[in-house]
């Protein structure tokens, strides 16, 4: 990349002030500013890693997430992600948070490879936040959007191999005043998706519990609710997507993003909300 | 053949110290001090744009008084060190003590060796953890680099202003003492500073993990109200900020 900071590894820091002639300086890119280093990464690849999911190849079993979702609401996007994480038919985590905090007024979840989508949501939060403190103003949520993107794309080499990173991205538009989601695919492209989405293996069980239930201008108690629901229905359906647990009191996590920013919903309401589902099927002769 | 002048280094770091002075007293000053849930810092600075005082990393901020191009750089270099340092180790391990210093060698190596010192003064201050003190770090034009423990100021007419300020001074005093007191240190005797006049920013405990706060509007005119007759006045400078101290990092997660 030309900057004095190439191929800064994580963990390899340099010391000294990073000051840059007027030419070569990176600007607000905080990607820049570290180096091409996930080109070099891409351009080696990691060894043994097989396609089709790469459970348990040769670099031993990766660890996956699973199910998240995003909806509309009226004030904002709601976002809700399980908490299980997977190598191969094993359980790996029952407490692996998938829906992060990009910036104030946004979030990012993930499904994939767990390893680099945790990577990925890290250098996203840096860089929202580098950008803002060197800018002196946040980036649009277009811009956000964007740059998720880039980040998607520069990880396709190694989605070819397998370790593929597909995330989710939602927040409030303040320009706009109104919420908005984004998909990505492994190419890098995204996508703005007028109502709701859902990605990851339980995804599609997701998606159509969501469907059912979705109309224009929802409250914020009927889309967290609805959210819950469908995360509820795609554990019933996929093994990989963790449902509440009630014996270890591990419920999937839950979050609104709002003219107000990104608040997390409490676990004691989400708790709450699952027993009160469970109570409802169970009044209505349905397994619960 | 020609005989280079000899110039003696003392006259030499003479004249370029008087060079740099010169060029920092031009400018306006600023004052730093640590109040009750934090830190404040107020600018004399009329561009609404142009800062003085800005966010380097979660519980630290950087504030600059002279040529603003030669302190935006300094400003721009520090995010960079510090996002750098907390995305290779953890958000913890960034300190103002290690950005302070490499400000000052960096400004110690441009005096001896360049051509033309910077013509800045900046502070680097932090936050401190736990509700601990706070940590002030004044590094100088020509790399000296001094820690206060109440307040500190820098620009022009420094003397003057932090005697002034100094005799004001109380520990764990509110926002709104702490302002309306660097204010009236700032303007003198004979002038008064409006809110337009000013840039205002706190470091508080109460904003969660990005605890920098620019000090604007509404909010910077109540706070430079004099308080009621009887009742004490109190600033927020939005406490517990909602949503604002959630985003975390991402870290061991899976």
């Amino acid at each position: 990349m030309g900057t004095g900071y190439d191929g800064l590894a994580p963990g390899s820091y340099v010391m000294g002030l990073p000051i840059f002639p007027a030419t070569e300086d990176p600007g607000p890119n905080f990607a820049a500013l570290l180096g091409n280093r996930r080109a070099d990464m891409a351009g080696g690849g990691i060894p043994g890693a097989s396609g089709h999911g790469a459970s348990s190849g040769a670099a031993g079993p990766l660890r996956h997430g699973t199910t998240v979702v995003a909806l509309r609401f009226a004030d904002g996007v709601v976002m809700a992600g399980d908490r299980r994480a997977t190598e191969g038919h094993i359980i790996a985590n029952r407490t692996m948070d998938k829906v992060f905090p990009a910036d104030r007024h946004s979030a990012v979840a993930i499904a994939g490879t767990a390893g680099p989508a945790i990577e990925m949501v890290r250098l996203f939060q840096t860089q929202l936040e580098h950008y803002e403190k060197v800018e002196g103003v946040a980036l649009s949520l277009e811009g956000k959007a964007n740059q998720l993107g880039v980040m998607v794309r520069d990880h396709f080499p190694l989605a070819l191999q397998g370790l593929v990173v597909i995330p989710l991205f939602a927040g409030y538009d303040v320009r706009r005043a109104r919420g908005r989601i984004f998909t990505y695919d492994v190419t890098g492209g995204h996508f703005e998706e007028a109502e709701h989405h859902a990605t990851g293996s339980g995804g599609r069980d997701a998606r159509t519990t969501i469907k059912l239930g979705f109309r224009d201008g929802l409250a914020r108690d009927e889309a967290v609710e609805l959210a819950i629901q469908s995360l509820y229905e795609a554990a019933d359906e996929d093994s990989a997507t963790g449902g509440p647990d009630v014996v270890r009191g591990i419920y999937p996590t839950v979050a609104t993003v709002t003219a107000a920013g990104y608040q997390g919903v409490t676990e004691d309401e989400v708790a709450e909300r699952f027993r009160a589902l469970i109570e409802r099927k169970r009044a209505a002769g349905q397994a619960p | 053949m020609t005989i280079p002048f000899y110039v003696a280094p003392e006259q030499l770091m003479k004249d370029r110290a008087e060079y740099a002075q010169k060029g920092i007293a031009r400018g306006r000053s600023l004052i730093a001090t640590t109040y009750d849930d934090g830190i404040l810092l107020v600018a004399e600075n009329p561009s609404r744009t142009l800062h003085k005082i800005s966010e380097i990393y979660d519980r630290i901020a950087f504030a600059g008084v002279g040529k603003y191009n030669e302190f935006d750089q300094l400003r721009v270099a520090g995010v960079r060190h510090a996002d750098t340092k907390g995305f290779s180790f953890s958000r913890e391990d960034v300190d103002a003590r290690s950005l302070a210093n490499l400000y000052a060698n960096y400004l110690g190596q441009v005096f001896t060796h360049e051509m033309k010192p910077l013509e800045v003064e900046i502070l680097v201050v932090e936050l401190g953890s736990h509700g601990g003190p706070g940590q002030l770090y004044h590094v100088a034009y020509e790399g000296t680099i001094a820690d206060q423990e109440r307040f500190a100021a820098i620009g022009g007419e420094t003397a003057t202003i932090a005697a002034r300020f100094g005799e004001r001074w109380k520990k764990d005093w509110s926002l709104g003492e702490a302002l309306r007191a660097a204010v009236s240190s700032l303007a003198g005797p004979e002038r008064s500073l409006k809110p337009g006049d000013l840039e205002v920013a706190v470091l508080a405990h109460g904003n969660g993990r990005r605890a920098f706060h620019r000090v604007e509007d509404a909010e910077l005119d109540a706070l430079l109200a004099p308080p009621p007759p009887g009742g004490k006045s109190k600033g927020s400078a939005r406490a517990a900020g909602a949503g604002r101290g959630t985003t975390k990092p991402a870290r061991g997660a899976g």
